[in-house]
């Protein structure tokens, strides 16, 4: 990677195209007609379809029952819950996350490969396991969740407990998105940065940050969506009260079993709505950033 | 020809082998992911009993005694499949399509359900087989630790502050949906309807954690030593005891309800796989000395005067309601207790 593509973080897909060609001649390399339409068909089959069917189900109820259905406090505080849980255990995972992909890709050790490995564990895990074994490491006769009670902490079966799951689960998004970007990052440029006199801390924030920025990013978010639609891990360790531990997902769930099918489908619908919002919110960010990168 | 103007060529061939390759791959799996009932077209015949969580070994031992039974009276060789899970839950699978040609599930209002919505059997479907087409009973009595150290002895000993009930949520369970009403059933002992409700408001405030079924519940009671009782089926408690022996205790309460499992034939399943016969001779089956004696022996309570007998001295005799009686059955209780914003919903309002 040259030093200019570093100095353009996130502009590195974009080439220098003139832009009117985008539409006129795709592609020198041949089959764009082909991959195009694969790409929309099982694109169309595998995520557009179910979507649609998503955000016609609710309708059933009418505006106003779908309004009905989102506005009982019941399912506010579930999406409250839900939403603010992942945000705060994404933002946790960003510098810890960083911390790790940094001693992973910057430093030697013995164990390297293994901890490397661990990193992954989260996402091989069926969620159902993680939950089991969180809950049984934080409730309250549980090795962690024990010395918390002893200082007056709930772990389990409270918010927090939910929390630490959503944690668990978004840690290897951000450390994977870092890493690649870590790992190619030239040191010649901080070499030069030194050159020119900056510190240790200029170099991390004003070199180093910047460059990692786009992937820190997209990681969070990625660990952000990913606990929001999360599901099997948490429900072991909630506690599961309505109002209180009750998350988005399990309430899904609960309407379900009461056949309140158009219910379960409003709640959904607006967690893809919000989820949907703060992606392109994010994407806009990265966008910014990019820009200015670039300026 | 330059090698610059060959390369994309032969990586683009090569690459439709290797996605060809994946394709072939996934062809050939396509009966697995299909799953379907390839086999039924074999000898054997297949029967499908969709079931809730807490009948798993009770149907195991059944379905091996009835397959003898049937191939001991037509030569037939049986393979019946099982099907466990929360009792709301299997209905909505067989609502959405799930073979099933029997359903065993822990209330009626679920059968209720695969009737008015997927139509697979008649609405009178209870009236068709004894005793409200449940072949065995079951009710709700009380696990505690051993020694009982908090002293619970009945219901009004669950509301008292500090003590820990564990139940699942009715929303989900069916056998917490059949605790919430025999609390409900005590609670209107004390004045009324007002007065129940305060009660039930109290026992809630009292739950730490609402498991989604009843493993659930029995798991946090027993494993992770949450709570000081737990509401409990009285299958589900002698098992915990079998399995856990030492460390608990069953109380059984002053009154309790009768619960009444049903079983029921999906009549459009069965014509659709040409089971009619065999689902029908395997329902009647439940009722008959042998399968009441398995029953027995499981901590369900049997229909049947010989099992009845057998098993008696288990079983404690205590006053229990029907949920026909103090109800006026699974629509009015489900609508008033169940529902969007009744009771249960009402009791987690915040005030």
């Amino acid at each position: 990677m040259t030093a200019q593509a570093i100095l353009r973080p996130g502009g590195v897909a974009a080439k220098a195209h003139p832009r009117r060609s985008r539409w006129v001649e795709h592609s020198i390399l041949p089959g764009f007609g082909v991959s195009l339409g694969i790409t929309l068909a099982y694109l169309g089959a595998i995520v557009v379809l179910p979507l649609i069917a998503l955000a016609i189900r609710p309708w059933e109820l009418g505006p106003e029952g779908v309004w009905h259905a989102l506005a009982a406090p019941r399912v506010a505080a579930a999406l409250k819950l839900s939403f603010g849980l992942s945000a705060l255990a994404a933002l946790l995972n960003a510098p810890l996350g960083m911390l790790i992909a940094w001693t992973l890709t910057r430093y030697e050790f013995l164990g390297k490969r293994i901890l490397d490995a661990l990193v992954d564990l989260p996402f091989a895990l069926p969620t159902a396991v993680a939950g089991i074994a969180l809950t049984a490491i934080y409730a309250p006769n549980g090795p962690l969740g024990s010395l918390a009670a002893k200082i007056g902490i709930k772990t389990a079966y409270s918010p927090l407990g939910i929390f630490i799951a959503l944690v668990f689960i978004g840690l290897p998004f951000v450390v994977r998105s870092l890493q690649p970007v870590l790992q190619d990052l030239d040191r010649e440029v901080e070499e030069a940065a030194t050159t020119l006199g900056a510190n240790s801390l200029q170099r991390a924030v004003m070199v180093i940050l910047p460059a990692l920025a786009p992937s820190l990013i997209s990681g969070v978010s990625l660990a952000f969506a990913r606990a929001v639609g999360e599901y099997g891990s948490v429900v072991f360790i909630a506690g599961n009260l309505p109002g209180k531990t009750e998350i988005a997902p399990l309430l899904i769930v609960i309407k379900l079993e009461q056949y309140d099918y158009a219910g379960a489908a409003a709640i959904g619908l607006a967690m893809v709505a919000i989820s949907f919002g703060s992606l392109i919110l994010i994407n806009l960010l990265q966008l910014f950033l990019a820009r200015r990168g670039k300026a | 020809m330059t090698s610059r103007a060959i390369d994309p060529d032969s990586l683009s061939r090569r690459n439709l082998i290797a996605a060809g390759g994946g394709l072939a791959a996934i062809a050939a799996a396509a009966p697995w992911l299909l799953g379907g009932r390839a086999e039924a077209q074999g000898k054997s015949l297949t029967l499908l009993n969709v079931s809730y969580d807490p009948t798993r070994e009770l149907y195991k031992d059944i379905n091996a005694a009835f397959a003898n039974y049937w191939k001991g009276k037509t030569g037939q060789v049986l393979d019946i499949k099982q099907s466990h899970g929360g009792s709301g839950k299997q209905a909505r699978a067989v609502i959405d399509g799930l073979q099933a040609d029997v359903v065993t599930l822990a209330l009626a209002g679920d059968i209720d359900e695969i009737a008015a919505r997927a139509k697979l059997l008649p609405p009178n479907w209870q009236s068709r087989l004894p005793n409200n087409s449940t072949p065995y009973t079951s009710t709700i009595l009380f696990l505690v630790r051993k020694g009982n150290p908090k002293g619970i002895r009945d219901w009004a000993d669950l509301v008292k502050p500090g003590v820990g009930v564990i139940t699942p949520n009715p929303k989900t369970s069916g056998g917490a949906r059949w605790a919430y009403l025999a609390a409900y059933s005590y609670g209107l002992k004390l004045g009324g309807p007002a007065q129940a409700k305060a009660y039930m408001a109290k026992l809630f405030h009292n739950v730490p954690v609402l498991g989604a079924g009843a493993r659930d519940a029995t798991t946090t009671f027993a494993q992770r030593n949450i709570g000081d009782v737990l509401l409990s089926w009285e299958n589900e408690a002698f098992l915990t005891l079998d399995e856990f022996g030492p460390n608990y205790d069953i109380v059984y309460p002053s009154s309790s309800i009768l619960a009444e499992p049903p079983v029921a034939l999906l009549d459009r399943n069965v014509d659709r796989h040409k089971t009619r016969v065999v689902a029908t001779g395997y329902l009647n089956f439940l009722y008959s000395p042998l399968a009441q004696d398995i029953v027995g022996k499981h901590h369900y309570r049997p229909r049947e005067k010989a099992a009845q007998a057998k098993y008696a001295a288990s079983f404690k005799q205590i006053p229990m309601v029907t949920i026909d009686q103090a109800f006026g059955g699974w629509k009015k209780a489900q609508a008033a207790h169940f529902a969007d914003g009744a009771l249960f919903d009402q009791i987690y309002r915040p005030a």
